[in-house]
């Protein structure tokens, strides 16, 4: 059987191929300029749900795994330190992504009967290694947040590709 | 056309509790920014929508966009207040709406 190792090495470089070809569906549109959204098209929505309203940083934790194996599922969490009775609850939660195709990734609203610090969860898509951001609006007007940064190891196929 | 679901939580609960509602639906969540092999855009479909209401009075709200993950998985809290009908609605952008009852005693 000489010719089975040429056999065995035909396969593995169609293997090969066939991955660096997945690759390439996943990167073309990114190389053609697909939308991604920016720090800057991130700061422009936050802005314009806080209405120009000083956003503190704290009362509210995000939490993601500091390294995501796979951009397609990264499991979310995020807590907001709330008595939440009538006068003073957090109304809704903004999670926000610098680098994927759309910025807001997530809102949820929620009432007082979500009981006293209540914990949200989720599992959300990352384009790419990033800062995301969780942002927490109060019943009394005010916005705070909490960021996370998530190393994504395989990204999710969102960014046009 | 409705999805398949999968819904947890208590069947009773005392009044005042706070408890954990988890909700899972099956759905693709095509994102709108894949192409396939041959560059095709391939058309978004997503959940846009997810609402909870409990004996009426809505509990929680998610407006949904392509960064949530395929199958759409929400865990929240609530409040027991009396014996009453859980209502979960999943709305997707071609219109497709699923809903769930669960009927929760409060003891």
């Amino acid at each position: 059987m000489s010719n089975e190792p040429a056999t065995t090495s035909d396969t593995m470089l169609t293997r090969r191929a066939l991955v660096a070809g997945g690759v390439a569906i996943c990167l073309v549109p990114i190389a053609s300029g697909a939308a991604q959204a920016t720090p800057a098209e991130m700061a422009d929505a936050i802005r314009a749900l806080t209405g120009g309203t000083t956003v503190k940083p704290g009362r509210v934790k995000l939490v993601l795994p500091e390294l995501a194996e796979n951009g397609n599922i990264v499991s979310l969490s995020v807590n907001v330190d709330s008595p939440m009775t009538d006068a003073d609850h957090v109304k809704s939660v903004h999670i926000f992504s610098e680098m994927n195709p759309i910025t807001t990734l997530v809102r949820f609203h929620v009432s007082p009967r979500a009981g006293r610090n209540p914990t949200l969860l989720t599992n959300i898509r990352l384009a790419d290694s990033q800062r995301v951001t969780a942002i927490a609006a109060m019943s009394d007007g005010s916005f705070w947040s909490s960021d996370a940064n998530v190393v994504v190891t395989i990204a999710a196929c969102i960014d046009g590709g | 056309m409705p999805q398949p679901t999968r819904i947890v939580l208590p069947a009773s609960a005392k009044k005042g509790e706070v408890f954990q509602i988890k909700t899972i639906i099956q759905h693709e969540m095509e994102s709108g920014f894949r192409r396939n092999d041959r560059g095709v855009a391939i058309p978004r479909h997503i959940i846009t929508s997810f609402v909870v209401t409990y004996a009426g009075a809505e509990i929680f709200r998610a407006d949904v966009f392509p960064g949530v993950a395929a199958n759409p998985y929400f865990a929240f809290t609530t409040t027991a207040t009396e014996t009453g009908e859980v209502v979960f609605t999943w709305t997707d952008d071609r219109g497709d709406v699923t809903t769930e009852r669960r009927t929760l005693t409060v003891t």
